[in-house]
């Protein structure tokens, strides 16, 4: 018999999936005007960490940012109207999608910028420290952020200052186009942070209970002052880098191997696992409110030509 | 502009910087300090010194070598609510940092509607003199000033230092600070008392009739030693610090302009796409075609610092050759050779850092 919170992931996981093909749905109408760098097989990550974390917990995260913004309580209807450049977004359509913000819900901004919002989640934790508080910050990079030499630094200085933050390295598998067997002799994500005596564990399913666990352990070290902790979490990236559409035709990978992991489709497994009277009401809930969050971007007007300079400076 | 109060006590510039910082400290605990070598026995030539014993080893402390991570810790740690001053012995060093100054701390505020502030201070000095050579002596405001987002400050004074700074940390903004090392021995008025000397003041250093001579940082100084050269000879010469260049009062530059008819620019850095250029864009776009007045930029040599002694003398403008060019803009035709000033802070420096 499925449980609350078999319900509770399959509704976020949910809303994640469709609310992405909504947006591959509308995007060729040309009215969201942003580059997108679609979630889609990639939910299980952001829905598993956030499941084991307080709405007070700070998380940092990247362009490919739809998931987690989501997951983490982001607002549905002003996420849209960014991604439509209207008045109604998060920053008032000045940010699209790549720089998703909720500092309500403790979503700080993404960046375009590969690996920028590390070290920040680090200064955030050194912040928590500094006053003693109970927050935990976790930070979501790609793969490729790895690769930048700020990610060492920022490993290092969290261990060095023993700081209250979980690294989450969502390993899709490619920068772009790029593999990591291409951009490293070895994809030792685990060991490169235990080098720095950061405790890390390797997630390779992609199943959400078992990234949610791993997280609650993580989230309790961290809340018991123990340091940094890390966790690498395989996943796949179903859809092109950035865009809505599928991306096989360029051949960087095989199709056996997203064949594979679409089979694995965390959110089809759960959702079967449901009883199918819950799922299609948390299914009309989830399609009730996307709605609801489309005509909120379209109706919500375009901010007037009196707001290009606000807020260059506070 | 501050007026100063009716203290008479004078300090260094550097003692300034740090009286400036340890009030600010005791004011907002949300303000500290961190950078390679602030809490060792040097204590960043005594700006930092011993600010750990009096309020933790948390709130004045040493990083690893990693200005990229450590520019992004700053950022992260503004937007968590605190107020962090990141400090780098020399500017050249904030090349490392560009990244995270450029495309995030300048670019939060607005990328977010405001829903985020990044409130840091990235103190960097300036070298000079004792070989310090390409890569000790750069000073890279104009790299700032392009962008916006970020405020640049270069005061001059001990004053402007103390006051400057404090201001600097009660801005909800990124802020380049910028200081000079052959500024930091010169003694001046400081007032006690916590103050903030506002950003986007210029101020008018020697009153003139004939020719505005602005000077940007450690130039200001040179300025003044060929502001009085040229009073010798009968030249009135007006110098203003503009004190922050971003904000930059070109009001107050222009005022001076239209009363003398005469401009000379000399930066602490290269003219090349520099502050000059800027101001002098500025006027030319106010004024207009007619009557434009007569202008020149003055600067370091087009080329890397060389640390030899008889190199380096010539890299940077003096006193003597301020007011020969000063000279050549008013009088041009007429042959002068100006007497030769000494700078006795770059003279008699040292270091060795």
């Amino acid at each position: 018999m499925p449980n609350i919170r078999d319900e509770h992931l399959y509704r976020q996981l949910y809303r994640i999936r469709r609310v992405e093909e909504e947006i591959i749905r509308l995007y060729p109408s040309d009215s969201i005007k942003s580059p997108v760098h679609l979630s889609i097989g990639q939910e299980s990550v952001a829905v598993g960490i956030c499941s084991a974390l307080a709405e007070f917990d700070v998380v940092f995260g990247t362009y490919r940012g739809h998931a987690l913004y989501l997951a983490k309580g982001g607002d549905l209807k002003s996420m849209m109207a960014e991604l439509y450049g209207k008045s109604g977004g998060n920053a008032r359509g000045k940010a699209g999608s790549m720089h998703l913000v909720d500092t309500a819900v403790g979503m700080m901004g993404t960046s375009a910028i590969v690996a920028t919002t590390i070290p920040q989640a680090v200064g955030y934790a050194l912040a928590v420290q500094m006053r003693g508080e109970k927050t935990a910050v976790v930070v979501f990079f790609g793969d490729g952020a790895t690769d930048e030499g700020v990610y060492s630094e920022s490993l290092n200085f969290a261990a060095l200052k023993k700081l209250p933050i979980l690294f989450v390295c969502e390993n899709n598998g490619y920068a772009i186009y790029s593999s990591v067997e291409s951009r490293m002799p070895d994809a030792n994500f685990c060991e490169r942070a235990e080098s720095y005596r950061i405790p890390a564990v390797r997630i390779k399913s992609g199943i959400t209970h078992e990234i949610g666990t791993a997280a609650a352990s993580a989230i309790t070290k961290i809340r018991n002052s123990e340091g940094p902790q890390f966790m690498e979490c395989l996943t796949a990236r179903w859809r092109d880098h950035v865009g809505p559409d599928e991306d096989r035709i360029w051949k960087y990978r095989s199709d056996e191997e997203l064949d594979d992991w679409i089979k694995r489709d965390d959110l089809a497994a759960i959702g079967e696992s449901l009883e199918p009277a819950d799922r299609s009401d948390i299914e009309a809930a989830v399609e009730s409110e996307i709605a609801e969050a489309i005509a909120f971007a379209e109706a919500s007007p375009f901010p007037g030509d009196e707001e290009l300079l606000d807020h260059v400076f506070r | 502009m501050c007026s100063a109060e009716s203290s008479s006590r004078e300090l260094s510039y550097a003692e300034a910087l740090y009286e400036a910082t340890r009030q600010e400290m005791a004011r907002d605990d949300s303000v500290f300090v961190f950078g390679l070598g602030v809490d060792d026995a040097k204590g960043m030539y005594g700006t930092t010194s011993a600010l750990h014993d009096e309020f933790g080893a948390a709130r004045n402390f040493d990083t690893p070598l990693s200005e990229d991570a450590m520019t992004g810790v700053a950022i992260g740690a503004a937007l968590a609510g605190m107020r962090p001053i990141h400090v780098h012995q020399r500017m050249d060093f904030l090349l490392l940092c560009m990244n995270q100054l450029i495309n995030i701390a300048a670019k939060t505020s607005y990328m977010f509607a405001g829903a985020c502030k990044v409130p840091i201070v990235v103190r960097s000095i300036i070298g000079r003199s004792w070989g310090q050579g390409a890569q000790h002596s750069q000073a890279l405001h104009s790299y700032f000033m392009h962008v916006p987002g970020i405020k640049v400050v270069a005061p001059t004074t001990p004053h402007d230092a103390k006051g400057c700074l404090i201001a600097a940390i009660r801005d909800d903004n990124p802020v380049i600070f910028m200081e000079h090392r052959m500024l930091y021995g010169n003694r001046g008025i400081v007032p006690e008392a916590d103050y903030e000397v506002p950003f986007g003041h210029a101020r008018q250093l020697n009153e003139g009739s004939d020719i505005t001579i602005v000077g940007i940082s450690h130039m200001v100084v040179e300025c003044l030693r060929a502001a009085r050269v040229l009073k010798d000879i009968g030249i009135s010469a007006e110098v203003i610090d503009p004190v922050t260049l971003a904000p930059l009062d070109i009001d107050a530059i222009m005022a001076s302009v239209r009363k003398t008819g005469h401009l000379l620019i000399v930066d602490t850095s290269w003219t090349m796409c520099g502050a000059g250029s800027e101001i002098i864009a500025r006027i030319v776009e106010e004024i207009g075609e007619q009557g434009i007045p007569k202008m020149k930029r003055m600067g370091y040599a087009p080329a890397p610092c060389p640390t030899t002694r008889p190199l380096e003398d010539i890299y940077y403008p003096n006193g003597q050759t301020i007011a020969e060019a000063a000279h050549q803009l008013l009088r041009s035709g007429t042959e002068w050779s100006a007497p030769e000033t000494s700078s006795s802070e770059v003279l008699e420096f040292r270091g060795p850092f």
